[in-house]
């Protein structure tokens, strides 16, 4: 039998104290004991995005990392986003510019979007295409996606200002 | 034949045909999506599959010992735990051909695995990490046999005596030995299609719960086809129609490839009855690549006869199809699709085609977005880019001149085989069109334009091909609508989402028809407890004949609310109307409306209920159900055209513009279908330039992860321009609908070989697809580059 480990994860601002074995993802542990399902598993191996989740300040791959390696540090996922009935700007972005299709991948280009927008606001947009790059999307061929990030990027900086 | 009116343009509707806003939406963008991996019941099992690590081989031991001794591992299951379960059937059992019927998968393999990812033995435990541990440690012990990767290589041996090769699909019209004897040149090709699929980005689920205080299975994870797998089921499992039932959750793309019944659909089912536990299945990215269906993968030997104009005598094509290891749900469809749509838009005066299916030891290969249509287009597309070089002809002219004339339809091509379907096109003016797509691209400009590019050096392109697309089979689909007492409208349908706007597009045919707004109504699909009879999402027929019922269904509908409300508000049905969900007098076009009495549709529902005064003998309730039922399917049609520029270093191929020009019919909402058209064609240069299920001589699949198998990124793909016509709406359905699902994709291969071939300055150049940068330098160095 594997040990556990008693770890926290904060995930929104709310603490969840879970019992993991060392070995356990850490999407796993945000999905399954913590039952934040927001989060998706598209590839396991780093490459597809889907599980982008913001970890303090930087926006990761929840299937690369172990859920003990997040103990009490600050989880944001999708479900975070919205402030009450109160859509996030990009969130309404993707709506507007039919930025999704099935919506599997959505929830880690949202993340992707966020962590990006919220620490360079001012990105040029050559720098933000590179970083969108690095997620896949089967269903939308992209420019939806790119059209609607632009668009939550000026509603983002005229809120700040 | 059915032969309705013009239907009206989005100008003179409501919300039917115009862009609005995706009612799917707001959950997805919140995190609320029900996709399979978020389905569970308490106190369920997880299973894992053991699968065949050599590509063909006999069964000598599994020994599951070790796995068993894990703590938490409830079972291990081989085919000799499951004697009476069959292999998966056909969907069409009655119509698939008897010699391929041997060739089905078992669920668990028995005696022989026949390709990587063949599944051997199911693992069932309480963790999904203990139930991998244990996989890992169920031995099995398996004898080589001889390894067969090329469909076109000599048949090799499935079982004891019953060869790779049990089936050879023939289409023909016409004298074809005539058409080549007066021919005034002949063009020989030899194409190949690269093995490669839908690859969603979710991977396949299956959830099975057996509630036994009704004696009732449940499939949750259920996509695309949810009623027509519960037949297949019902049939495998020797179950009546009321002891199982299928459930569809939100679907992270279909493509073809998810939703077909697999194994391990029918595993958990067994599973779950037989434990009496809820059994959990999630696939993992390996599993997707080398477990769902493959598709695409032929060889084309094929010869055109010409005469001096360039017109198309007769097509003579012969091709391998490489099936894989088994044969699935489709039977041998994808082979007859390919060349009943391989000649496509043109006129062609003989023609001769012989589809060789043939199983490999390769993942088991079914269809993938425009099936048949992409391998198709490819091979008739290259034809005509050989002809225009042989002959001088330019290729835009080429094109032209052999495309069925306006004045000729509809244009009936039937073929001489009995049983082959014919395909009788419906309506447009396919050179008219041609005109304006082009001219929409600046193909003349563009063209100059990388005359220029290439004359000062750069290896720049222009690329053209034309694409017919077949959409809305039948023969009938039936919907239920009912208004609640809130005002609310539920939509219950037998269709299904895989994530392209199921829901929103039945809600605007309903909201249209029924004078609600389409935000309050709420579609049910892929539920086979709600419905009993659907047809799911497939083949472009969700818009065309499930849209079609609920129009039927909703128009009753309405009907019924009139006649009750002309009661009520003592005015005639006729000069009533449904505004926003109230009914009230009509006014007249453009004038306000009058005043008067009025009533909601949810008061009016509440007004019908079981114990009104008012029902006289009619049913209580505001509910009501129609088919719709067609004779034919639809033609719609399109043109791909790109530029590109290739990198003679690398060999790198960079797509700089890619627009599909296309007529739908009528679109019932242009945003969505400009995003089916974006995401197939984007699905389409993977195809073309990127994605390749590549295997070793001894079978062992090379690509088994997103390192390997490389789809379009955001850097990968330029910006995919439209162009939506609705300039030949179908005469055969009342909304002139002709489905946009896969035109996106059809003729990517197509177009992009053509735009290589123009940027090298070397004629027929692209003969295999996808082109890599690999086989894109070899192409290079073999012309001296």
């Amino acid at each position: 039998m594997i040990e556990k480990f008693d770890i926290t994860l904060n995930i929104n601002g709310r603490d969840h104290p879970i019992r993991v074995e060392p070995r356990r993802t850490l999407v796993d542990a945000i999905r399954d004991d913590c039952g934040q399902t927001g989060t998706h598993i598209g590839c396991e191996h780093g490459i597809c995005g889907a599980c982008t989740i913001i970890l303090d300040d930087d926006a990761v791959r929840a299937c690369l990392m172990f859920a003990v390696q997040a103990d009490g540090r600050k989880i944001r996922t999708v479900e975070g986003l919205a402030d009450g009935d109160r859509l996030h700007p990009i969130q309404q972005a993707f709506i507007d510019h039919h930025g999704l299709q099935c919506g599997f991948c959505t929830p880690g280009f949202l993340m992707l979007a966020v962590n990006v927008l919220e620490r360079q606001p001012d990105i040029s947009d050559d720098e933000m295409l590179d970083v969108l790059a690095s997620n896949l999307c089967r269903c939308t061929g992209y420019q939806n996606i790119i059209k609607a990030v632009r668009a939550a990027a000026a509603e983002m900086r005229k809120a700040a200002t | 034949m059915n032969s309705y009116p013009v239907p009206p343009r989005s100008d003179e509707r409501r919300v039917l045909g115009h862009p609005v806003p995706r009612i799917e939406d707001p959950p997805l963008v919140r995190g609320h999506g029900l996709f399979a991996g978020d389905v569970a019941f308490t106190h369920q099992l997880h299973m894992r599959m053991v699968r065949a690590a050599v590509a063909h081989g006999r069964i000598v031991r599994i020994d599951a010992a070790a796995a068993l001794r894990l703590p938490g591992v409830a079972a291990v299951w081989t085919s000799a735990d499951i004697p009476d379960v069959p292999a998966i059937d056909f969907r069409d059992a009655s119509r698939a051909a008897e010699e391929i019927k041997p060739y089905r998968q078992p669920v668990l393999a028995r005696g022989r695995v026949r390709y990587v990812g063949d599944p051997v033995a199911a693992v069932f435990a309480n963790d999904p990490y203990v139930a991998e541990d244990a996989a890992d440690l169920v031995e099995v012990e398996i004898e080589p046999l001889p390894v067969l990767v090329s469909a076109s290589d000599p048949p090799g041996e499935f079982d004891d005596g019953r060869s790779t090769a049990p089936l050879t699909v023939r289409h023909s019209f016409g004298d074809i030995d005539a058409a080549f004897a007066a021919a005034h040149a002949v063009i020989e090709l030899d194409l190949t299609i690269g093995r490669h699929s839908g690859v969603p980005l979710e991977t396949r689920g299956a959830i099975g719960f057996y509630d036994g205080a009704h004696d009732v299975l449940e499939l949750h994870g259920a996509a695309k086809v949810p009623h027509r797998n519960k037949d297949t089921l019902v049939r495998m499992l020797g179950l009546t129609p009321a002891q199982i039932h299928l459930h569809e959750g939100h679907t992270g793309g279909g493509f073809g490839v998810r939703g077909e019944l697999y194994p391990e659909d029918v595993l958990v089912l067994v599973a779950a009855k037989r434990f009496g536990r809820p059994v959990k299945w999630i696939e993992d990215r390996r599993e997707n690549l080398i477990a769902t269906n493959h598709s695409r993968q032929q060889r084309h030997k094929v010869r055109a006869a010409v005469d001096r104009d360039g017109r198309m005598l007769g097509i003579d094509d012969e091709f391998f199809h490489d099936q894989g290891a088994y044969v699935r749900t489709h039977g041998a469809s994808v082979v007859g699709r390919t060349m009943s749509m391989l000649t496509g838009a043109y006129k062609v005066g003989a023609y001769r085609a012989a589809g060789h299916f043939r199983l490999t030891n390769k993942t088991p290969a079914a269809t993938y977005r425009a099936p048949g249509r992409f391998e198709g287009s490819f091979v008739r597309e290259r034809v005509m880019d050989a002809i225009a070089a042989r002959l001088g002809i330019d290729r835009v002219a080429l094109r032209r001149r052999n495309l069925i004339p306006a004045a000729e339809m509809p244009y009936t091509i039937s073929f001489d085989e009995a049983g082959a379907e014919e395909l009788p096109l419906d309506s447009g003016d396919f050179p008219g069109f041609f005109d304006k797509a082009l001219a929409h691209f600046r193909w003349a400009e563009v063209e100059a334009g990388a005359k220029a590019r290439r004359a000062a050096g750069e290896l720049a392109g222009t690329g053209v091909a034309f694409f017919l697309e077949e959409a809305g089979r039948g023969p009938r689909d039936g919907a239920q609508i009912s208004v609640d007492t809130s005002g609310a409208v539920e939509v219950i349908t037998g269709g299904a989402s895989v994530g392209q706007g199921f829901e929103t597009v039945m809600a605007q045919i309903c909201a249209e028809a029924l004078g609600v707004d389409y935000r309050g109504v709420r579609v049910v699909h892929g539920q086979t407890d709600r419905i009993a009879h659907g047809i799911g999402a497939h083949a472009a027929r969700a818009t065309v004949l499930t849209g079609n019922a609920v129009h039927a269904t909703a128009v009753k509908l309405r009907g019924l609310v009139l006649s009750y409300a002309a009661e009520l508000l003592q005015t005639p049905a006729a000069e009533l109307d449904i505004i926003d969900g109230v009914v009230r007098k009509r006014g007249k076009s453009g004038s306000p409306l009058p005043p008067g009495p009025s009533i909601a549709l949810g008061d009016l529902a509440r007004r019908v209920g079981p114990a009104s005064d008012l029902l006289a003998g009619r049913n209580p309730g505001l509910t009501a159900q129609a088919w719709f039922t067609t004779e034919h399917t639809v033609f719609p049609f399109g043109a791909h055209f790109a530029v590109v520029r290739i990198d003679a270093g690398t060999g790198r191929v960079t797509v700089e513009r890619l627009m599909i020009a296309y007529d739908v019919g009528r679109a019932v909402n242009p945003m969505m279908l400009e995003g089916q058209l974006a995401g197939g064609a984007v699905q389409g240069l993977g195809g073309a330039l990127f994605e390749e299920f590549t295997y070793a001589e001894n079978g062992d699949p090379l690509a088994v992860t997103f390192a390997d198998y490389l789809m379009p990124t955001l850097s990968d793909v330029p910006p995919i321009e439209t162009l939506i016509t609705e300039d030949a709406p179908s005469p055969r359905n009342p909304l002139g609908l002709k489905g946009g699902g896969e035109a996106g994709i059809n003729a990517v291969g197509a177009v992009i070989a053509s735009a290589i071939d123009d940027a090298i300055g070397i004629p027929g150049a692209v003969t295999q697809l996808p082109v890599t940068p690999p086989r894109m330098r070899a192409i290079l160095r073999k012309s001296g580059r």
